[in-house]
């Protein structure tokens, strides 16, 4: 994001969950409930062929024999899964060739949000691929792209057109059986991105997909795919917003992540998702399943700025196959007021002389509750496995919590891993001191949060980094006193 | 006559938990001065410093405090900031992650904004930190590790100082800067705090050494004791405390 400091400044000053608002676009949306018959009527909206509607069913019926997980250190009411609807697209839905083309509606959306396709345009380097509603309505740089021989559209437009790249490695890294939210995901996924670096291709652009729930009652379940052919390079960066709601909205995307041999994955979010009003009425579940798979001497890199959302269960994670192969998971998670997160990260070292390295920051404040779960496992052929593990929490008050759960399971003797954690608190001090050379109350929680999540904040590649202390700043905005 | 007053306490009572910590200071700063406060270990001499800054953990109970005739009573420690009073904290505070730069960056700029003026252009600032870290012989590296973490006594205290000449403050209250500092800091430091001098400006200078007044010279020495100022003079009276120490004072205290 291109914000200036001015105008990040600006706005600071409000104090409103600024996007909170409502497009009113007309959408078509299917009725409420789940079923076969609905699983088949997606598919058939999005024109899939009969592999993939069978891959759904399949999906679906796995689904129907799931339970809901319940050990997250999470409470809520669960979703109705049958008063959901599951499919909803913006009415007019022709490929847009310039901006004028676009709904002036939707414009006005990204105008408030700060990141109008305009703007991004002219943003040397970012190539934006928007799911509005669950359907892309607009692509960028394309064609700069597609010389590289690099394949960066929508998941429906990918099963139409590459459909065997598709078929090859969908459901290779997160099984359509693995969870519950997976199941769900992969039964009713209405789109996502889908993402295909050639071997040997340097990724010349940050790519970037702007996610947001537009849609009344609406569950989103995005899909993406990415796929690093050996040698090659993605830099990849997902955020979204979404609208002031009351009812809970339920949010369950599947992220696959493929480097195969030499290649690197860098995958940064910014997630933001509306959390629910400081009486924790209304806001999103976020119920999210991330894995990456690295083959030979590849590398995947997390890293993740959670602010929003009501409840967030997710744990981006890497399997760590190939020899030498490196996994990384750089993550702050801030809760405020009544917000809930049990998120952390999945490090499974198989081949030899793999590596991991965890840096997890949570800050909680309110009466909010932050859990850090991370589990290490060292398989028993995984000689020389390495991994070192940080976990840091900074409390603001006395009424949230904070919560480590570490897991280790290594299987070869000669694996090395490091656990450190830390609990600070914001000390009367530290604001005084801040207080003293000018810097309000406000400014000075910020300042030291953001100092506290430095070393992740410096993971996220520049326009993001600017996004994200902007996020934290105002997630943690009358969480003083 | 014509009024120069920068500081001026009128009987000034401090209090922590009930505990009466100043019981009745007056004293009166112009600008252009220095001034010295001695006084043994827990007379209130931090204390008075942190009042004077705005530290809400003291209660004020009777008595003023005016800076250039303005009183402060209703203002936030960063409102007080703003209006030019600086703190050389005794103890300064670790702000993990922070570097001295930024810190400074977002102080300059939130008093600048206080005073309606636009954020300190980039090469403006660099500029500054520049000549300020040249001034005290700060290494530039220095500067962009996190503020006071792992720094050692003696760096802290330079490195307040750098912050005072970054601020260029009106008043500014230095407690023990003396203490920590090698013998040639306290030289670079001291003729720092001298530069910064002028005739607009004060300094009190909180200290137990008669040492750091050969440097920075006061043109009054106060002594604290027991939450009041029990005797004033000139530079003349730190010497007389180096030889004797407080027990004469104690004594004409009691009477
Ligand atoms: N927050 C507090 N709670 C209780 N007592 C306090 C508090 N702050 C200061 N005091 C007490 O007030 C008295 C004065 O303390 P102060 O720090 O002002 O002394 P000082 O003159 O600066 O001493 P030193 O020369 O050792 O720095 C001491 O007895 C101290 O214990
Ligand atoms: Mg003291």
């Amino acid at each position: 994001m291109a914000y200036t400091e001015e105008e990040l400044k600006k706005e600071l000053e409000t104090k409103e969950y600024e996007y909170g608002f409502y497009t009113d676009i007309e959408s078509d949306t299917l009725p409420k409930g789940l079923n076969e018959e609905i699983v088949i009527a997606i598919s058939k909206k999005k024109e899939e062929p009969d592999w993939m509607t069978e891959w759904r069913l399949e999906a679906f019926r796995a689904w129907q024999e799931m339970e809901e997980p319940e050990w997250a250190n999470v409470t809520y009411k669960k979703p109705d899964f049958q008063d959901i609807s599951y499919y909803s697209a913006p009415n007019k839905k022709p490929k847009y060739n310039s901006l004028d083309e676009v709904d002036p509606e939707l414009l006005e959306t990204f105008k408030k949000l700060g990141i109008s396709v305009d703007e991004q345009k002219k943003l040397a380097g970012v190539a934006v691929d928007i799911v509005m509603d669950s359907v892309s309505v607009a692509t960028t740089f394309k064609k700069t792209l597609a010389e590289k021989g690099i394949i960066f559209c929508s998941i429906s437009e990918a099963i139409q057109e590459h459909p065997e790249l598709v078929k090859k490695y969908l459901g290779t890294v997160v099984p359509k059986k693995d969870n519950f939210y997976a199941a769900l995901n992969s039964a009713v996924f209405s789109d996502g991105s889908f993402c295909y670096i050639p071997k040997g291709v340097r990724c010349p652009m940050e790519l970037s997909t702007y996610f947001r729930i537009n849609q009344a009652g609406t569950g989103q379940f995005e899909r993406t795919l990415v796929v690093a052919e050996e040698g090659s390079y993605v830099s990849y960066l997902e955020g979204c917003t979404a609208p002031m709601r009351d009812e809970n909205q339920l949010h369950a995307a599947v992220v696959e992540l493929i480097a195969l041999d030499d290649a690197e994955i860098k995958y940064s979010t910014v997630q933001n998702w509306y959390p629910g009003n400081d009486q924790g009425k209304g806001g999103v579940f976020n119920f999210v399943t991330k894995r990456g798979l690295c083959e030979k001497n590849a590398k995947i890199s997390w890293t993740q700025v959670e602010t929003g959302s009501a409840v967030t269960w997710k744990y981006p994670s890497c399997i760590l196959k190939g020899d030498h192969s490196i996994g990384e998971f750089y993550s702050i998670a801030v809760t405020n007021n009544f917000q809930q997160a049990d998120t952390g990260t999945k490090m499974v070292h198989l081949g030899k002389n793999t590596k991991s390295t965890i840096i997890s920051k949570g800050i909680s404040a309110g009466q909010s509750q932050n859990s850090y779960r991370g589990l290490v496992q060292v398989n028993s052929r995984a000689e020389n496995a390495r991994n070192f593990s940080q976990c840091d929490s900074l409390l603001m008050g006395n009424r949230c919590g904070a919560h480590t759960f570490p897991y280790i399971e290594a299987k070869n003797k000669t694996a090395q891993i490091e656990h450190e954690a830390t609990t600070s608190k914001i000390g009367e001090d530290q604001i005084f001191y801040c207080n003293q050379r000018g810097i309000d109350t406000e400014k000075a929680i910020a300042l030291i949060v953001n100092g506290f999540s430095k070393e992740v904040l410096n993971k996220l590649p520049m326009e993001f980094a600017v996004e994200a202390q902007k996020l934290l700043e105002i997630s943690l905005e009358g969480s003083v006193g | 006559m014509k009024n120069n007053s920068m500081l001026e306490i009128k009987n000034l009572h401090a209090s922590v938990d009930d505990k009466e910590i100043l019981k009745g200071i007056d004293l009166k700063v112009n600008a252009g001065e220095v001034h010295a406060i001695m006084g043994p270990n827990g007379s209130g001499k931090s204390t008075l410093a942190e009042v004077i800054a705005g530290q809400e953990e003291f209660e004020v109970g009777e008595g003023n405090i005016l800076l250039e005739g303005e009183d402060l009573e209703e203002l936030s420690p960063e409102e007080r900031a703003h209006k030019g009073v600086f703190l050389s904290f005794q103890y300064p505070v670790e702000i993990p992650g922070v570097s001295v730069t930024n810190f400074m960056k977002t102080a300059i700029n939130e008093s600048r904004k206080a005073q309606g003026l636009e954020d300190m252009p980039a090469n403006e600032m660099l500029k500054k930190i520049r000549e300020k870290s040249e001034m005290l012989e700060i290494d530039r590296k220095f500067l962009s590790r996190s503020l006071n973490e792992g720094f050692s006594g003696g760096e802290k205290k330079r490195n307040e100082i750098f912050q005072m000449a970054m601020m260029e403050p009106k008043l500014a209250i230095l407690d023990e800067t003396d203490s920590g500092l090698d013998i040639d800091a306290l030289r670079i430091v001291a003729n720092g705090v001298n530069k910064l001098r002028s005739k607009d400006n004060a300094i009190i200078v909180i200290t137990h050494y008669q040492r750091l007044l050969e440097y920075i010279v006061p043109d009054f020495v106060h002594v604290l004791y027991n939450g009041k100022i029990v005797k004033s003079g000139t530079k003349e009276l730190a010497l007389e405390l180096e030889e004797k120490g407080y027990d004469w004072l104690k004594e004409e205290a009691a009477v």
